[in-house]
């Protein structure tokens, strides 16, 4: 009958995996090949049973957390713990993050576990491997926030903040917004977080999500001493690693605080020396410019230049119309060395990097006051013979017209490539 | 010497009053001030497993303590011999005779030693650390009484029990010489072992070299030769269930064994026997051992097609009458006869019937005889039956074959559910954790330690309730009752539906055949024929399934089986040339 028929195909394809074949387009099969196809993968050799099972019951482990059959996951989670001790290293060490993930999942919903079951599973687990001391002792501690532990939660960070090792950080920086979360949590309830949150950053490493936050608070408590003092240290302190962030916080907060001028060119003088591309450098230049000495004068030449080597700023038309500017006004001021210094080491590539006819008529084409920007300092440093220039000045555009002329006029009262001289 | 090992002895020396001991290599205390030997001698702690006192005093006379712990010196083979004995004993338990641990497996084992040259021999094979003092056969030799023989060494019991004297019978002892071990101990690749390193890295082409897979072949092989029944699937299932040491038996050994290093790649296995693979080193260890032929397999044996049918199809829930059909099918094809059956190593073309899943073969050439199994005329067969049942209440039931795929895809379902669920399950590794060396011994037991105390805090949390109970060995791993409403017991029912009256005998309805396969490859691949399920009927898909569960084989081993009796039955389709896709063939019977 065919009703009987149809059974037999449904329930074939539940109890599906038997032994599958390799299959190919004539229906020959080879599964002596399949099997050696498997081993591709460990090197050659079979794979255990021990490898088999335990994968199974990883599986059946997830399908009971799936429908919150915590019962049967607790079941199955005690054979599971095995992997702790298989002989494959890599699987032995990738174990404990699994393990934990699914353990505290299950100890969260089971109804017979209690904050003290967790507690104890959290320590156990933490002392196997330090790379996961400080992931676990936070979402240990997050646990702990969610039931409302908030005293639990402090003593258990500050007594964990001493013993971690500054190996951690790359852990933080990938978690960062899980931690900002957690991190803003604790600081709207309590303010003796903070003095764990301290003696946290005092310890070299990445901690940008807690600075951040930590400073915010300062801040919003009128402690701007206490709020730069942290900020300081974190950016200059040489224990910790090398972080742009941490100057731009610095700097941002100077800047709220309205400090000298002096002050800020020193915070965004190294980084500069670190991340020359950054976008603060654009306002890195305009306090060089307005600053009264010269050597500031001449780095903020330096600066402009050196954001538009690379190829991210190679658009960006407020540092073209800065540059433009600032090479007439150095021109004027008589600088001609620091130009010629400037290029000297540019004059290779940049005529092909900024200024190929390629780009000219995509510049124009895209963005025509682009275009002008960086004709004129087309014209200024490679002469108005230069492709760049010539293409724009032989446009005509209504808008632009008074400007263009502008340009050839500039140009040919400042070009630094003088057919005369 | 170590003089931790002599702490306990606390006496002023005569000599020189100082207490400070050490052991010598008789076991003697000498002071470490002045060398002065005393007569006393360190007591040997445990002598539980020793039965014999001219082997205590071997005890105290030759071990040597070890530097990383403390224990008996051992050889591989001596593990396996213990292995095996434990196996044995286990198979004892199952009901097995006696005279297969005493006699049988005994003796295949002594016969590896002496074939693999580690004992009973002239030039036992040793590495080159060690002197190996080479005795001629003379049973009077001076040094005779301080080495003992291997199978007698206290450290693996004899396997004659009964036997006062540890000399096996019939063959002169060839001693087993043990010159002083000079281990490096300071090496980091060691073994608890004496020759564990040496042994893992041995690769001699003519020598078979004993693996935990082995010791089910010789228990095979044992259980063969007295024609036992248990079959191999049977056997390692047994395994499979606990019920045969295997995985882990080495933590049986005597607790002064100790294991560790290279010893961990020999004894500590994670994955059990597959039937494919046993069956060839069955094969491959009675031909390294040159045994003869074995006794007949006659038709009163257990392994013997008819009643190895008759078993399965009661497993299966089957008719009694086909029994009939599965008998007529042996005789045809000559299965049944004793020089087919019985197992000769020797023989040109040495092979051993696969009896298990012949047997079952069998029955599914039946089941197509029957009822052609292409998704059509065993539902069309069904629905006649189902009309006579209903009809005639009182009368023997027909077989229906619908009905009996309900009642058998849910119980398959079943047990194949808890299977998978109790493999999970499985819990691999001993509970005394081994080690690779000195370095990893610490963590690996803070490991193992770290290990149980997770698993006792989660086994809080599952229900205590119901523990499933270690199920009690049986052959059977289903059992149907008359009179189970639940379950419907098919043995009694009648073949009337399905066969008709052809003069003075029976015959099926149906008349059509369809071959597994229609041709054997020949080439170089050790296959004869492959299984695309894809290719098949979902009838014949579901009854290889259920027989290859129950055998725990592979369905393309079962598959090929069938194929090869249908080769023997049909011989006259395969010998012409040209495929037919079915043939029309008559039963008569």
């Amino acid at each position: 009958m065919s009703d009987f028929s149809e059974e037999l195909i449904r329930s074939k394809t539940e109890d599906d995996k038997e032994e599958s074949c390799v299959f190919s387009g004539t229906g020959m099969s080879f599964p002596w090949l399949q099997k050696h196809i498997g081993t591709v993968e460990t090197g050659g050799k079979k794979e255990k049973d021990f490898a088999q099972t335990t994968s199974a019951c990883l599986g059946f482990i997830q399908e009971a957390l799936l429908k919150h059959q915590w019962q049967q996951a607790a079941d199955y989670m005690h054979s599971y713990f095995q992997i702790l001790e298989d002989s494959d290293s890599h699987k032995r060490q990738a174990a404990p993050e699994i393990i934990w993930k699914l353990g505290s999942e299950i100890l969260f919903y089971h109804p017979k576990s209690s904050v003290e079951t967790f507690n104890t599973f959290a320590d156990r687990m933490k002392n196997i491997g330090v790379m996961n001391y400080l992931k676990i002792s936070l979402q240990h501690a997050l646990y702990l926030l969610h039931h409302g532990m908030l005293e639990d939660a402090n003593r258990n960070l500050s007594f964990h903040c001493t013993y971690i090792p500054h190996l951690l950080y790359p852990f933080i920086y990938e978690d960062d917004y899980a931690y900002n979360t957690a991190s803003q949590n604790m600081f709207d309830h309590s303010w003796k977080t903070s003095v764990n949150l301290r003696a946290l950053i005092q310890t070299p490493g990445v901690w940008d999500p807690f600075v951040k936050s930590y400073v915010e608070m300062l801040e919003f408590y009128g402690d701007q001493d206490g709020a730069r003092e942290v900020l300081t240290n974190y950016a200059y302190d040489e224990k910790f690693p090398s972080n742009p962030n941490a100057h731009i916080y610095l700097y941002n907060f100077l800047k709220r605080e309205k400090a000298p001028r002096e002050k800020l060119i020193s915070v965004l003088k190294i980084l500069y020396q670190i991340v020359p591309s950054h976008k603060l450098m654009l306002e890195f230049h305009r306090l060089l410019r307005k600053s009264e000495k010269e050597d500031h004068h001449k780095l903020g030449l330096e600066v402009l230049f050196g954001v538009l080597d690379f190829a991210g700023c190679t658009k960006n038309i407020t540092a073209w119309k800065y540059l433009a500017k600032y090479l007439r006004q150095t021109l004027m001021g008589n600088h001609l060395a620091w130009v010629q210094e400037e290029w000297k080491t540019r004059k290779n590539w940049w005529p092909s990097f900024h200024f190929s006819s390629f780009w000219a008529k995509s510049d124009w084409k895209e963005d025509k006051a682009l275009a002008c920007e960086k004709a004129l300092v087309a014209g200024i440093l490679l002469g108005k013979g230069c492709r760049y220039f010539r293409f724009i000045s032989k446009q005509d555009d209504q808008v632009l017209r008074k400007k263009i002329k502008q340009i050839k006029k500039s140009v040919k009262k400042h070009s630094v490539v003088n057919p005369g001289l | 010497m170590d003089l931790e090992e002599a702490k306990e002895f606390r006496e002023r020396c005569t000599q020189c009053a100082a207490v400070s001991w050490g052991l010598t290599d008789e076991g003697k205390y000498y002071c470490t001030s002045c060398h002065n030997v005393t007569e006393r001698s360190k007591e040997v702690i445990n002598t539980g497993a020793i039965p014999n006192t001219k082997i205590q005093a071997i005890n105290r006379g030759l071990k040597r303590k070890r530097k990383l712990e403390k224990g008996w010196d051992w050889y591989v083979c001596e593990g396996f011999q213990q292995i095996l004995y434990q196996q044995a004993e286990a198979l004892k338990t199952l009901g097995v005779g006696p005279e297969l641990k005493n006699e049988v497996l005994h003796n295949f084992w002594k016969r590896y030693l002496q074939k693999s040259k580690q004992a009973y021999c002239k030039n036992p094979i040793y590495t080159s650390g060690r002197k190996a003092t080479v005795l001629e056969d003379n049973p009077s030799h001076s040094d005779w009484d301080s080495e003992p023989d291997l199978l007698s060494d206290f450290s693996c019991p004899s396997f004659v029990e009964s036997g006062t004297d540890s000399q096996p019978d019939g063959h002169t002892p060839k001693p087993f010489p043990i010159s002083k071990v000079s281990q490096s101990e300071t090496a980091s690749i060691c073994s608890g072992s004496l020759d564990g390193v040496e042994y893992s890295l041995r690769k001699e082409k003519e020598i078979v070299k004993m693996t935990m897979p082995r010791t089910l072949a010789f228990c095979y092989l044992s259980l063969l030769w007295q024609r036992e029944t248990i079959t191999l699937s049977d056997l390692l299932r047994f395994v499979e269930e606990g019920h045969i040491p295997y995985i882990n038996a080495f933590q049986h050994f005597p607790e002064e064994m100790k294991l560790y290093g290279r010893d961990k790649g020999i004894f500590a296995i994670e994955s059990w026997p597959t039937y494919e693979d046993i069956y060839k080193k069955v094969i491959e260890i009675a031909k390294f051992l040159d045994l003869p032929r074995f006794p007949d397999i006659t038709e009163d044996s257990y392994l013997h097609p008819n009643i190895l049918c008759m078993k399965y199809l009661m497993e299966v829930n089957l008719p009694d009458e086909m029994n009939d059909l599965t008998c007529q099918v042996v005789k045809m094809t000559g299965i049944g006869e004793v020089d087919f059956l019985t197992f000769d190593p020797i023989a040109k073309m040495a092979k051993t019937v696969k009896y298990d899943v012949q047997a079952v073969a069998v029955i599914v050439v039946v089941l197509k005889l029957l009822f052609l199994l292409d998704d059509n005329l065993e539902w069309t067969l069904s629905n006649i039956a189902e009309k006579y049942n209903e009809k005639n209440k009182e009368d023997k039931p027909w077989f229906d074959f619908r009905k009996w795929y309900q009642v058998m895809k849910k119980s398959i379902d079943e047990k194949k559910q808890k299977w998978e669920e109790a493999r999970a399950k499985y819990l691999w590794k001993s509970e005394k954790p081994l080690y690779h060396s000195s370095i990893d011994r610490a963590v690996v037991y803070k490991r193992r330690e770290m290990v149980v105390s997770l698993q006792k805090q989660f086994s809080a949390l599952v229900d205590s309730a119901p523990t499933v109970e270690k199920k009690s060995p049986s052959s059977f791993q289903f059992n149907w009752t008359e009179g189970d409403s639940a379950r419907t017991c098919f043995h009694g029912h009648g073949l009337q539906g399905i066969l008709k009256k052809k003069g003075q005998s029976l015959t099926t309805k149906n008349s059509l055949y369809w071959l597994s396969t229609q041709k054997f490859c020949r080439s170089y691949c050790k296959h004869v024929t492959t299984y695309e399920e894809s290719n098949f009927s979902l009838s014949y898909q579901f009854i290889i399934n259920l027989f290859s569960f129950l055998l725990r084989i592979k369905t393309s081993s079962l598959h090929e089986e069938v194929s090869l009796i249908e080769k023997i039955l049909f011989k006259r389709k395969y010998g012409k040339t040209k495929k037919k896709s079915r043939s029309r063939k008559g039963r008569k019977y």
